[in-house]
C-alpha cells in the first residue's frame, strides 16, 4: 500500500511552479494519506516559498483539511436547510447514537468518520448523506443504518476475496 | 426498430438508485436480446421523478417514473406489448416527456439542453445549437460581445445580480498583459443546485460561455472554482474540458483560429464563505479565503492582481444562450430590471421539488403550488425560505411576492441564487434563526467583528429568548446585533445573517416563546 503513494517530494514538485497551487497540492496530500500530516507543513513550505504559519493558516481555514487520520470511510450528514426541513436534525442524532461517536470522530473499529456537511446539492431529495464520493438521497434513520450495514458487507466481502 | 433508453447521471439520479436501475436495463437488453442503446443522459431537473427513465420511439420520447431496478421488469414488458406507446398503462408511465406538465411550463434558456442527451457528447451538444454562440462572439468585435450582454440585460445568476455587461466592460477597458475569467461554481446556499445540474447535464454550455467572456474581455486563463461537495460534476468537468481541448473548443487555436483560451477546475475546500467573489479569488491564489476589501474591484485587480471577471456557472451558462439567440431573444423574458429567466430551485419539504426554469416574476406560490404541489410531508406549509443560508423566512402573506431582485429587496428578502426551500407546521423558526447564526460561527472568514463574534453572540442571545431569560431586553439587543451586523459587515455572510433570523423574530414570534409568555 505505502509504496503505491507518491512519494511528497514529487507531489510537491508537481506543483511547486503552479500558480496558487497551495490548495490542489494540500488536496493531493489528502488523497494520498488521507490526511493532511504535520510533517508535510515545512517541505511545503520551503518548496513554496511560504512560512510554516502560512501553511498552516491555510490548512486550518478549510473544513476539508483534516490534521489527523481518518476512518476508512468518511461518513458525512447534510445539515443545512433543505435537509433540516425533512427531517436531518433526527437523522444527525441518531446517526451518532447507532455509531457511537459525535461529529468529528471515527468508530472504534476504525470504519466510520462522521463530519458534517453543509449542503451537497441534492435539496430537492433531502435529507442527503454522502459516503466517501457517493452521495444518498431521502435518508431517514432506517436508510441510514442500511447504508452502514452496507459498509460492513463490503468489508466482509473484500476480505473474503481476498484470503 | 431501435428503441434508445436514457437513464439520466446527475448526482439527483444516482442518490437515489440510477445506476442500478440502469444496470437491471443493460440486463433485461441483453435477455431480450432486445434491439435497443442505452444512452445515460443528464437529468432533466425533475427531481421528485428520478430516476426518470425516458424511452424513445419513432422520434418521440416517453417517460417513466421514478424507476427503481425491481420496476425495470415490468416497465420493460409493458413498452414491449405496445405498439403505440402512447396507451401504455403502467402505473409509472408519465407518458410524453416533453408533455408533462411541470416540463411543458417551463421557459428554457439555459437549461433547454439540460438531460436531452449524454452531456460529453460533442456531436449531440453540437446538433442542439451548442457552440454557435461561440462562433458568432469570434466572428464579432470584443466590444460587441461586450455590447451584447449589455444589451440582453444579464445580471449576475450568483445572487448579487449585478449587471454582467458592465463588468465586463470594466476588464475590457482595463488593460493588462494577464486578465481572467474565474467561474464561481462554490454554490454553497443550501436548497441551490443548478449550478451542478449545468455542469453535471450540459458542461460544454458553461465551457462555450466562459470562452466567449475571455473573447470579450481579452482573458486567455480561465479557472472554475468548484466546491469539493460535488465529485460528480468534478468528473464531468474534467472529461469535458478535455474533450474540448481535443477538439478545438478549448486550446490555442479556438475553432481554428489564433484565439487562444485554456481552462482548468480547480477545487474548493469546504468553506462556504468562498462562494464570495473576493475570498474565493484569495482561495484560488492558494490563500485563506479571506474577503477582500472592495474597492479595488476584482474587475480592476481581480486574481493574482490582474482584471479578472468572475461570474456564476447561470451567468456564463447564459452568456452562451445570448449570443446563440441574440440579446433581444433572452431580454424579451422577464419584468422591470430583471432580464431573461430565472432557474428556481425548489427544495426542502415539497411534493415534487426540482428545477423550474421562468422568466422572472412568477410568484413564489405560483411556484410551489403549482410545480411543488405542496410539501412532501403533505402538511401545511409554514415558511419559505428563498436565497440560501443567508435569506428570509418568508411567511404566507409574502409568497405573492413576484420573483424579481428589486421587489425581494423591497421587502427585506432577496432571491439570491434562485433557491426555495420549504418548511411544513413543524419547523420551530427559532432553531432556524438560531440555526442562522450557528453556520455564521461556522463559516465566518474571521476577518470582521461583527460577522466572526456578532455570530457567537447571536446564538447566545436568542437562546436567552427562547429560554424567556429578560425577554423583552434581550429581543432589543438581537435587533441592536443585527444592525450591527448588516451595517458593519465586509461582505454578505455577516450583512445577511440577520436577515433570517429577523424575519424569523418578526413572522414567527411564537416560536421564541414570546407570545405564550405575554398570555401570562
Amino acid at each position: 500500500m505505502l509504496d503505491n503513494k507518491k512519494p511528497l517530494e514529487q507531489l510537491i514538485e508537481s506543483y511547486r511552479t503552479v500558480p496558487g497551487g497551495l490548495l490542489p497540492l494540500l488536496h493531493e496530500v489528502k488523497a494520498t494519506y488521507g490526511y493532511v500530516p504535520d510533517y508535510c507543513v515545512k517541505p511545503i513550505a520551503v518548496a513554496l516559498n511560504l512560512s510554516v504559519a502560512e501553511v498552516n493558516g491555510v490548512i486550518s481555514f478549510y473544513h476539508d483539511f483534516n490534521t489527523q487520520p481518518v476512518g476508512k470511510n468518511v461518513v458525512q450528514i447534510c445539515r443545512a436547510e433543505a435537509c433540516q426541513s425533512m427531517g436531518s436534525r433526527d437523522v444527525e442524532d441518531h446517526a451518532k447514537h447507532v455509531l457511537g461517536i459525535d461529529y468529528g470522530e471515527t468508530t472504534k473499529d476504525g470504519m466510520v468518520t462522521l463530519e458534517p456537511v453543509y449542503c451537497l446539492g441534492n435539496c430537492a431529495c433531502s435529507p442527503s448523506v454522502r459516503i466517501n464520493d457517493d452521495i444518498h438521497a431521502r435518508v431517514d434513520q432506517s436508510r441510514f443504518e442500511e447504508l452502514i450495514n452496507d459498509l460492513q458487507k463490503t468489508v466482509t466481502v473484500t476480505a473474503g476475496a481476498g484470503s | 426498430m431501435t428503441l434508445r433508453f436514457f437513464i439520466p447521471k446527475d448526482t439527483t439520479a444516482l442518490a437515489l438508485g440510477a445506476d442500478k436501475t440502469a444496470v437491471a436495463i443493460h440486463e433485461a437488453i441483453e435477455s431480450g436480446s432486445l434491439d435497443a442503446q442505452v444512452v445515460r443522459n443528464g437529468s432533466r431537473g425533475m427531481f421528485w421523478l428520478e430516476p426518470l427513465v425516458e424511452v424513445e420511439v419513432n422520434g418521440k420520447r416517453f417517460a417513466f417514473g421514478p424507476v427503481l431496478s425491481p420496476d425495470v421488469a415490468s416497465v420493460m414488458d409493458s413498452i414491449a406489448i405496445e405498439d403505440d406507446l402512447g396507451l401504455c398503462d403502467h402505473p409509472l408511465f408519465l407518458g410524453e416527456t416533453n408533455n408533462i406538465p411541470y416540463f411543458a411550463q417551463q421557459q428554457r434558456l439555459t437549461f433547454k439542453r439540460s438531460g436531452l442527451g449524454d452531456p460529453l457528447c460533442l456531436d449531440t451538444y453540437q446538433a442542439l445549437g451548442g457552440f454557435s454562440g461561440l462562433r458568432n462572439a469570434l466572428s464579432i468585435s470584443a466590444q460587441a460581445i461586450v455590447d451584447e450582454i449589455k444589451n440582453s440585460g444579464l445580471r449576475g445568476r450568483g445572487g448579487a445580480a449585478f449587471p454582467a455587461g458592465i463588468k465586463w466592460q470594466t476588464v475590457l477597458d482595463t488593460s493588462s498583459e494577464q486578465k481572467y475569467i474565474v467561474c464561481n461554481a462554490d454554490e454553497g446556499d443550501s436548497g441551490t443546485f443548478a449550478d451542478r445540474l449545468l455542469m453535471e447535464s450540459d458542461p460544454y454550455q458553461l465551457i462555450e460561455g466562459m470562452v466567449i467572456a475571455g473573447l470579450a474581455v481579452g482573458a486567455t486563463q480561465g479557472y472554475i472554482y468548484l466546491r469539493s461537495e460535488y465529485p460528480v460534476a468534478h468528473k464531468i468537468l474534467n472529461r469535458a474540458i478535455a474533450k474540448s481541448e481535443e477538439a478545438d473548443f478549448l486550446g490555442d487555436s479556438i475553432c481554428g483560429t489564433d484565439r487562444r483560451f485554456n481552462l482548468e477546475v480547480r477545487l474548493g475546500a469546504g468553506a462556504y464563505i468562498c462562494g464570495e467573489e473576493t475570498s474565493l479569488l484569495e482561495s484560488l491564489e492558494g490563500k485563506r479565503g479571506m474577503v477582500r476589501a472592495k474597492p479595488p474591484l476584482p474587475a480592476i485587480e481581480g486574481l493574482f492582481g490582474k482584471p479578472t471577471v468572475v461570474n456564476n456557472v447561470l451567468t456564463l451558462g447564459a452568456v452562451s444562450a445570448v449570443l446563440e439567440q441574440g440579446s433581444d431573444h433572452y431580454k424579451n423574458f422577464g419584468m422591470g430590471r430583471s432580464r431573461g429567466t430565472l432557474a428556481v430551485q425548489l427544495a426542502g419539504n415539497v411534493k415534487r421539488g426540482g428545477l423550474i426554469e421562468l422568466a422572472f416574476g412568477v410568484t413564489l406560490r405560483e411556484v410551489v403550488e403549482k410545480f411543488g404541489a405542496g410539501t412532501h410531508s403533505g402538511r401545511p406549509i409554514k415558511a419559505i425560505q428563498v436565497g440560501g443560508p443567508l435569506g428570509a423566512f418568508l411567511p404566507e402573506s409574502q409568497w405573492d411576492t413576484p420573483l424579481d431582485y428589486e421587489t425581494f429587496s423591497a421587502i427585506k428578502a432577496m432571491i439570491g441564487h434562485g433557491g426555495v426551500v420549504v418548511f411544513d407546521d413543524t419547523a420551530d423558526m427559532a432553531a432556524q434563526a438560531r440555526f442562522a447564526m450557528e453556520f455564521c460561527v461556522v463559516e465566518s472568514c474571521g476577518k470582521c467583528t461583527p460577522c466572526r463574534i456578532g455570530s457567537t453572540r447571536g446564538v447566545e442571545v436568542i437562546d436567552r429568548i427562547t429560554k424567556n431569560h429578560d425577554q423583552d431586553n434581550n429581543v432589543i439587543l438581537l435587533h441592536e446585533l443585527c444592525d450591527t451586523m448588516e451595517m458593519g459587515s465586509l461582505c454578505a455572510m455577516g450583512g445577511m445573517t440577520p436577515f433570517p433570523v429577523r424575519s424569523a423574530l418578526t413572522h414567527f414570534e411564537e416560536d421564541f416563546g414570546i407570545n405564550s409568555r405575554r398570555d401570562h
